[in-house]
């Protein structure tokens, strides 16, 4: 398998570009600003980069050459008119700071498809301004410190996280200095309500909660925690990355939340990219929008325009966060249509919990319930093997693994979401996998725990690369 | 029926009967009825492929593409086939995060090599996997340093990209950090002021190499007190100026931020772009993002792993030194693809343009006598001019010819740019207009 | 079941220490380096600088894992096993043997707030 770095195909005085001819004159640059030190860059013909990246894509797996099953991850199929739409010159090739009458197409976008989250979620108004989920978070916290700092509350220090939320949860609270309670959950998997009933007090800001949770189980009690945290004038955050689950059927404003992130990434179908870039829009309730950041659109006389609010919190993006990203959860939001956007979740739930029932009888299910878009086993019934170990075998049938380890619940977590795109046949097939796996367990174990034995590498040694990282081509130098 | 929903009546008949539901309603059966009552949403009908491509053609007809003089943050490149080519391919566009290492060679590969280049433009140690923008990685940039040195304030230069600014000034804001401005002094950073600033309360100092209005400014005093304080040099740096301008390790920087837009990256109305962070060695744990690391598998072959993600949101929770979660992976892969067409004397070749373009404008507006120079400190490829008549009329002027103007600032000044992408002829039809306008 | 020594005393985050006279000798225990699993980095502060009891003096990192390393003395440090933190995997291999730093105590009341071996076991035992 090809295995080479750009750098390690380069030949000096290859080159693989051709720029337009200049008789602009030339000017000196001054020594003393000049680069002294050489630069290390590969010289390459086009070609060797073709080749180069053609054969790196051969190692990786993306979800249109298969089932996806990552739990919290919605990889969902990402629309190839989205892609065709997204690389017209009139999106591509405009500039931010045009004036706003020759940006009229690109404020539309933006404020159209406010609209539709808008109905769809029952928030009144949102930022595009979030460039990923984390960033939507960090967002929804700034807006909650302001509400309060606006009504001269400052006793409001304090957050309320389930122990069971994404990581991202607590670190964006950290950065802006809140202190977080956790809560636990109870047995059956859900918030426990007295218990948020025992630290809800008039220092809490407010709550942050996805709903499903992370478990892919219905919060029910969920009418009861937002008025319990509105009682004591808190405000509720929608962590929308299981959105999938609700979509078109429930909607977060109605549930009792006041500030929620949407990612554009999962429940909207944009490509994951590798790791990005996604999209994080923030909406809230009519008397928050004037924390939205900077700068937000707004229509004057028929024209759009780009504004900067006195209220807002300020500005959390160079720009107006990633805005190609959000053409393409507008041209898909266009495609799926008032008739079927309600029908994502239904199918979402429907393979969730199939999926829940066909492997119940291998892999642990501490909780056995109503799962929503995704479900949560604990590892093998048996225990033969890790969770780490069932994932990297996985990879020997050709799948990607489930998500491992999260939420931090259970020890042996394996969460698995099949969106609503995936057939009865691609779920058939997957758990067909998942159940020889758990039967090598039984009979031939060290297939798992030293798999994988047919990708491209096998299990690699984290460990010397934590303890003496290598991370540019110049360490490499010295060997 | 819908063509992203494969489930037959069949299928769903089956698969209701394996999961003991009636109905697909009544997998909601445990959820609060009145959260369930049927909305009718306000959004237009299901398109189909044409009726998507016409709405989006006659939006996209709003719009209007300009010729760019403007710079300000976001720049015109080249744009290369062979980017669009390979970002496309599904590999690369529809696959995960590379948290399964076996699987995800081809992402840790690429985004190893983009660590690579950026440490070697800037000239630091290490370099993650890209930020969210310029900006957001310029905060994160600050709050390293102040971590790091324990401390709540930072000196900072008005030089600095306003916008950039503003998110700076937001995030410390809601972290209790202080931003302390240095004042500048006829377009560059104030001497003066900086010594009278620097204090042992601060972290140490952000500045910006070319400055917000161009000006490659002389660093040179503020990195040996800073360096005599033991605190941290932050310099946010157009990576593309780096192939032939003094980097920012030999100013002295130990932690180096920025937009790497402009390493092939399109307009795209502002998103998405592309942020950088890197470091010295020094802070290697302490820096946010992600980060690829080379090492073996098993059987000794080499390959490549996410690593040092003890310091991420997903282990450390709320004592991670940042939440970021994602990057900006397929720019990250597109501006290497850039990087590796143009390399060594191609990034070298496309900087020199974008240099000689601006000064050719300069020198050109000057000659008609309709602009008068601010200073004269050496500038890159945007700079500060005044111009004698109306500015705002002028850009009007401008864009009536499908013309981007320059940047309005105080007293009839426009910051204007010229990057490698202009042509002579468009250059010179620039200081046409210019000629023919009246007000 | 992870080895605890009797006669040191413990914090409930997992640190251990030695008091011989006003010198207190500090490491982490059994339970720690297992739970974190192959140790990659030690951070710790340095001779000179003041450690207060329960907080933190230093990081610990493993692959998956980042821990705080948290003070069960208030004081002065007055050296650091230098071989440790340049060899943080010995951790793994004796976390006992291989101490982290040493500290002139300034209250020897606090002692009082440490757990026993007997005490630190139970904590053990419950924190899963």
């Amino acid at each position: 398998m090809y295995n080479k770095l750009i750098f390690e195909i380069s030949k000096p005085g290859r080159i693989g570009y051709s720029l337009p001819k200049t008789e602009v004159p030339s000017f000196d640059l001054p020594n003393e600003l000049s680069r002294e030190e050489e630069l290390l860059m590969p010289e390459v013909s086009e070609l060797d980069v073709i080749r180069h990246f053609t054969n790196l894509s051969k190692k990786n797996y993306g979800v249109d050459q298969g089932f996806y099953p990552l739990g919290s991850c919605t990889m969902k199929y990402n629309p190839k008119i989205n892609e065709e739409v997204a690389r017209n010159a009139n999106f591509a090739s405009i500039h931010p700071l045009q004036p706003p009458t020759t940006v009229q197409g690109a404020l539309e976008v933006y404020a159209t498809l406010s609209d539709y989250l808008s109905e769809l979620t029952g928030m009144s108004a949102f930022t595009f301004n979030g460039f990923a989920g984390a960033h939507g978070e960090l967002i929804g916290l700034m807006i909650m410190k302001e509400y309060h700092m606006k009504r001269n509350d400052t006793k409001r220090t304090k957050i309320i996280v389930p122990l069971s939320a994404h990581g991202t949860n607590p670190a964006s609270s950290a950065l802006v200095d809140f202190e977080i309670i956790g809560i636990k959950t109870n047995e059956k998997g859900l918030v426990d309500l007295d218990e948020l009933k025992s630290v809800m007090s008039d220092e809490v800001a407010g709550m942050m909660l996805t709903n499903p949770n992370t478990l892919g189980l219905f919060e029910t009690d969920i009418l009861e925690i937002s008025k319990v945290v509105h009682e004591y004038g808190g405000l509720m955050y929608y962590d929308g990355a299981n959105l999938n689950a609700l979509l078109g059927l429930v909607r977060p404003q109605d549930m009792g939340f006041d500030i929620i992130h949407l990612n554009l990434h999962k429940t909207f179908s944009t490509p994951h990219g590798g790791g990005g870039p996604g999209a994080g829009p923030v909406g809230v309730n009519a008397d928050l929008v004037d924390f939205l950041p900077n700068p937000q659109v707004r229509k004057v006389n028929g024209q759009f325009e780009l504004f900067y609010n006195p209220q807002s919190i300020g500005s959390v993006s160079g720009f107006y966060g990633n805005f190609l990203v959000v053409l393409r959860a507008f041209a898909y939001l266009l495609t799926l249509g008032k008739e079927n956007v309600a029908q994502v979740a239904k199918y979402a739930v429907l393979n969730a919990n199939y999926i829940k029932e066909k492997l119940k009888g291998h892999y642990k299910l501490p909780i056995d319930d109503n799962f929503m878009h995704e479900v949560v086993f604990d590892g093998l019934i048996s225990e033969k093997a890790t969770t780490l170990d069932v994932a990297k075998r996985l990879l020997d049938y050709g799948y990607h693994p489930p998500t491992i380890y999260f939420p931090l619940l259970f020890h042996q977590s394996l969460m698995i979401e099949p969106t609503e795109v995936e057939s009865k046949e691609t779920l058939d097939a997957f758990i067909e996998a998942m159940i020889k796996i758990a039967e090598e367990a039984e009979t031939d174990v060290e297939l798992l725990k030293t798999a994988p034995h047919h990708t491209v590498v096998r299990r690699l040694d984290e460990v010397t690369a934590a303890r003496n990282p290598i991370l540019k081509y110049r360490d490499t130098l010295n060997d | 029926m819908f063509k992203y929903f494969p489930h037959t009546e069949a299928d769903i008949k089956e698969m209701l009967a394996v999961v003991g539901k009636k109905s697909l309603d009544d997998l909601f059966s445990h959820i609060d009825p009145s959260l369930l009552e049927p909305k009718d949403f306000n959004i237009p009908s299901s398109h189909s492929e044409d009726e998507l491509r016409d709405k989006l053609n006659r939006i996209g007809n709003k719009n209007k593409q300009l010729t760019s003089f403007l710079g300000a943050g976001s720049y015109d490149v080249f744009c290369f086939s062979a980017c669009s080519a390979l970002t496309s391919r599904q590999e690369f566009l529809t696959s995960y995060t590379p948290y399964q290492p076996e699987i995800s060679q081809g992402t840790l590969q690429y985004i190893f090599e983009f660590q690579s280049m950026i440490s070697e433009l800037t000239g630091m140690d290490v370099a993650n996997a890209s930020m969210y923008d310029g900006a957001t990685a310029t905060a994160e940039a600050i709050f390293m340093a102040t971590s790091n040195k324990r401390k709540n304030a930072i000196l900072v230069s008005s030089t600095l990209n306003p916008r950039v600014l503003e998110v700076v000034k937001t995030y410390a804001k809601y972290r209790g950090v202080e931003i302390v401005m240095i004042e500048s002094d006829n377009y560059v950073t104030s001497i003066n002021d900086f010594k009278n600033k620097l204090t042992d309360e601060v972290a140490g100092i952000l500045v910006q190499q070319p400055n917000f209005y161009g000006i490659i400014e002389d660093y040179q005093e503020i990195s040996d007190l800073i360096k005599e304080k033991n605190l941290h040099f932050i310099m946010n740096a157009d990576p593309s100026t780096l192939a032939v301008l003094k980097t920012p390790k030999a100013w002295g920087a130990d932690i180096v931020c920025g937009e790497a837009q402009t390493l092939g990256i399109p307009l795209a109305f502002g998103g998405p772009y592309l942020g950088y962070l890197a470091c010295s060695k020094a802070l290697m744990r302490k820096i946010p993002g992600r980060i690829a690391g080379m090492t073996k598998d098993v059987d000794g072959k080499r390959g490549f792993v996410l690593t040092l993600q003890a310091r991420e949101q997903h282990i450390r929770r709320e004592k991670a030194t940042s939440n970021i979660c994602s990057n900006q992976s397929l720019n990250a892969l597109q501006s290497v693809i850039y990087m590796s067409l143009l390399g060594k004397q191609g990034l070298k070749e496309v900087a020199m343009r974008a240099y000689n373009n601006a000064h050719y404008l300069y020198d050109s507006l000057l000659k008609t006598g309709l602009f008068k120079a601010v200073h004269n400190h050496p500038f890159f490829k945007e700079f500060v001019v005044e111009y004698t008549k109306d500015a705002k009329d002028l850009n009007r002027h401008l864009q009536e010819n499908n013309v981007l103007g320059g940047l309005v600032l105080e007293g009839n000044h426009l910051l204007l740019c010229a990057t490698e992408k202009r042509t002579k002829e468009e250059i010179d039809q620039f200081v046409k207009l210019v000629g023919e306008h009246n007000v | 079941m992870s080895k605890i020594l009797k006669d040191l005393l413990y914090l409930a985050s997992h640190e251990w220490v030695r008091v011989e006279g006003n010198v207190a000798t500090i490491g982490i225990t059994d339970y720690a380096q297992s739970s974190l699993g192959s140790i990659v980095y030690l951070e710790s502060s340095e001779v000179d600088e003041t450690v207060t009891q329960n907080e933190t003096f230093g990081t610990v990192e493993s692959v998956k894992a980042a821990s705080d390393l948290v003070s069960p003395v208030s004081g002065q440090v007055i050296e650091v096993n230098q071989d440790v933190i340049d060899n943080p995997e010995k951790l793994n291999e004796d976390s006992y043997a291989n101490w982290i730093i040493k500290v002139e105590i300034s209250d020897q009341e606090e002692l009082k707030n440490l757990l026993d071996a007997t005490a630190y076991e139970a904590e053990t035992k419950y924190n899963v």
